[in-house]
């Protein structure tokens, strides 16, 4: 894949989503100087990005300490936003290393409903079959209708075993016999699909700790990753999600998906300055190819527009 | 599933409560709050300015009474808006004013549960209303959302399109209004694919549906969790295809749901239905009276009251109250009750529905204390003799351990449920003497011990 192919697809996906964030901030800063009423304004256009009440107001702080009263071209102000947001951003741009020595690299992967977790695991499949590593799926969502069907057609995209059981069977069990298949037949990478549960139940998320208490009895280490899978057009909800995640089941990373939405994924940025986690990757699209790395200097001057 | 902003309302009238009369510089004080707690429940940007300002207009405009609270009457105020912007009092059905096969049609974004509800519709319509209703997916871009709805259909007890390969959505759509037809159903469900309301092109695919199949409904099915993106999603559809009503999913996350207030302030649509689980049959009307009143921080007790109505024994819960007033509530009585909590559902559910337990309940959240809790609470008392349920101050240490090893509990969660029962019976004391006037008053903190405000 060509690098310049990747970078139009993302800023053509960002570029819808923040079109009326830099339009507006266009109209503000062209008229006048950085006032108190601009500055007010341009707290408000970041809450409408979804970053966030006290987020919105740290980046503004740190503009009124080293440009109020000064006369800023619009230009000025986007680049110094964008700096300012990709510094928040730069230690989150980490992706997901595979250990090829681990055979498997266990990935669980997580999240609410609805988020995307079923087309994730298909798009990093097909990555790791690029990379020449042999990856294989487990279905562990059991529980919702015909989810085993649909990432039954992402193993056969991707030509990857998929690992299933019978509807409502216990996931737990599912993810210990896939660790045994994967051990048995040499996979790089296991990717463990869980059914989605909102955080807020505290019995769906004991589940997942029994997944990952029965993949320690044949792996004390895995899993190796567990990937919390966000919607981009969730709001300050996704900070409550990341946290409950992170607590119950030790999260290591974020995929960001629906990116190329209009969905401004503003949350990004308060998530990477509250839980400093990283952003492994985000999705664009609902092809194999539309799951990108996290370019956190992209991401920022996608998000104002320059 | 409002409990965030109703904490925080909650704070902010708090305080205004305490003080004497309000002057300006308070109502525009408390009005700041209410912008940060509505943003922070993602309520989006310009409905929360047109929101500040009806209230401000209505607040100023207004003198301020000597007599009553000046807290009270903003929250009044604050309250009265709120429900007018969720679409004023009482829950909006879904119009089934069409010849059949009446199409009703879903459209949203990806992941926001729209499959899910229309299996949820599907089962409400048949068993509540008694019409023959037939499923059809029009997804043709998710891998294997065809075969979801079909069995959703099954699990309804629904008729389901047959899936034939190959067609396009718009090929599906008449496919199915042309068997609902031929076989006499009622209704047809058309479940589309998700999609982002800036593709251009599986947009007009939307439009080209809804002008084929001209549906009675064209449901936008939106998750709760949704952020300022509220707004533009609710506008490119109601654009493309004109909504005429909503249904908010995932009511059952502890999302502050702002996204409820955005919605219907952009497309003007009713919202009129709430999914708060996975289940087939969690599917509730939405009641923008009772919303508001949890947005504000004073509980959906109509709510509440009704869950109780439909699922408790009537003769069985008039016996305990008849005991509660007596004070003669024993071990017995308590084992009755969690069998009818059980019932109704979860307990941090019932919990959002009560006046000022919305900390409450994120504090039994963080406990644990669930269903599976009260299964092993029935069972510790099933593991006492009849003598010992009747008088517990009679359970001691060798009754603990046999109790315990009965029900496959430990002598400290035997030790927990009599603390827990003793707390309760000290409770309905307190709520005895206040009255059922005190409790709406004073909400749940007025039973704590000690009077004590514990949040």
């Amino acid at each position: 894949m060509a690098l310049g192919s990747f970078f139009s697809k993302l800023k053509q996906g960002l570029s819808r989503s923040t079109q009326k964030l830099s339009e507006s901030i266009g109209a503000v800063f062209t008229r006048r100087k950085l006032d108190e009423d601009a500055l007010a304004e341009l707290e408000d256009l970041l809450i409408a990005a979804d970053l966030g009440t006290a987020v919105a107001a740290r980046v503004i702080a740190s503009f009124r300490r080293s440009r109020f009263g000064k006369e800023v071209t619009d230009q000025e102000i986007r680049q110094a936003l964008a700096e300012e947001i990709a510094d928040i951003l730069r230690p989150a741009a980490r992706p997901l290393a595979i250990d090829p020595t681990l055979k498997p690299h266990v990935v669980l992967v997580v999240g609410v409903n609805g988020t995307g977790k079923t087309t994730t695991i298909g798009k990093l499949a097909q990555q790791y079959r690029e990379q020449s590593l042999r990856p294989m799926l487990v279905a562990g969502d059991t529980f919702r209708a015909a989810a085993v069907e649909q990432l039954q057609v992402w193993g056969q995209r991707t030509d990857a075993t998929v690992v299933t059981a019978p509807p409502n069977s216990d996931a737990a069990g599912l993810a210990f016999d896939g660790l045994t298949r994967a051990r048995a037949e040499g996979a790089d990478v296991l990717l463990i699909d869980t059914a989605g549960r909102l955080h807020n139940k505290a019995a769906l998320m004991e589940e997942l700790r029994k997944i990952i208490r029965v993949l320690r009895k044949q792996d004390p280490a895995a899993p190796h990753s567990v990937l919390l899978v966000l919607d981009a057009t969730t709001g300050q909800n996704a900070l409550q999600q990341v946290n409950v995640f992170k607590e119950m089941v030790d999260v290591t990373g974020l995929v960001v998906t629906k990116l190329d939405g209009s969905a401004r994924g503003g949350i990004v940025v308060a998530l990477a300055e509250e839980f400093g986690l990283p952003v492994h990757a985000v999705g664009v699209g609902e092809q194999a190819g539309d799951l990108r790395p996290f370019d956190p200097d992209e991401f920022a001057r996608g998000l104002v527009g320059t | 599933m409002f409990e965030a902003l109703s904490g925080k309302l909650t704070g902010v009238f708090e305080r205004l409560r305490r003080r004497g009369a309000l002057n300006e510089t308070d109502v525009m004080e408390a009005l700041r709050e209410v912008r940060l707690a509505l943003l922070d429940a993602d309520v989006a940007l310009p409905v929360v300015k047109d929101f500040i300002a009806k209230v401000r207009e209505r607040a100023v405009g207004q003198e301020v009474l000597d007599s009553v609270s000046p807290g009270q009457q903003v929250v009044k105020i604050v309250n009265d808006v709120m429900v007018e912007a969720l679409g004023g009092a009482g829950a909006v059905g879904l119009n089934l004013n069409a010849p059949a096969p009446i199409p009703i049609l879903m459209v949203g974004l990806q992941g926001s549960g729209k499959t899910t509800t229309s299996g949820k519709i599907a089962l409400r319509l048949s068993q509540r209303l008694r019409r023959k209703v037939l499923l059809a997916s029009l997804d043709t871009q998710r891998p294997a959302a065809q075969l979801q709805l079909q069995q959703l259909a099954e699990r309804a007890g629904v008729g389901s399109l047959p899936i034939v390969a190959g067609q396009t959505p718009l090929q599906i759509a008449a496919r199915a209004m042309e068997t609902a037809r031929r076989e006499v159903y009622d209704v047809v469900i058309l479940d589309t694919a998700g999609r982002l309301s800036i593709d251009a092109a599986l947009m007009e695919e939307v439009k080209q549906i809804r002008f084929a199949t001209n549906p009675a409904e064209t449901l936008l099915v939106v998750d709760a969790m949704t952020g300022q993106d509220a707004v533009n999603t609710a506008k490119a559809f109601n654009d493309a295809v004109g909504v005429t009503g909503i249904v908010m999913t995932r009511m059952d996350g502890d999302a502050r749901g702002g996204a409820a207030l955005s919605m219907r302030a952009v497309t003007g649509a009713p919202i009129k239905l709430t999914g708060s689980g996975e289940k087939l049959d969690a599917l509730e009307d939405f009641h923008p009276e009772r919303v508001a009143g949890r947005i504000l921080g004073m509980g959906d007790v109509v709510g509440l009251v009704e869950r109780a109505a439909e699922t408790i024994d009537q003769a069985e819960a008039e016996k305990l109250a008849r005991k509660m007033a007596k004070g003669t509530f024993d071990l017995e009585d308590f084992a009755a009750q969690l069998k009818q909590i059980t019932k109704m559902g979860s307990l941090s559910s019932i919990l959002g529905m009560l006046p000022g337990a919305a900390k409450l309940q994120q504090q039994i959240g963080d406990a644990n204390l669930d269903q599976k809790m009260l299964r092993r609470q029935a069972a510790i008392i099933s593991s006492m003799t009849a003598k010992e349920r009747r008088t517990p101050d009679i359970i001691k240490a060798s009754r603990k351990k046999r109790i315990a090893a009965g029900s496959g509990t430990t002598v400290q969660d035997v030790n927990r449920l009599l603390k827990q029962f003793d707390d309760m019976s000290g409770m309905m004391k307190r709520m005895n003497k206040l009255g059922q006037k005190g409790l709406m008053r004073h909400g749940l903190s007025a039973l704590m011990p000690g009077g004590r405000r514990p949040f």
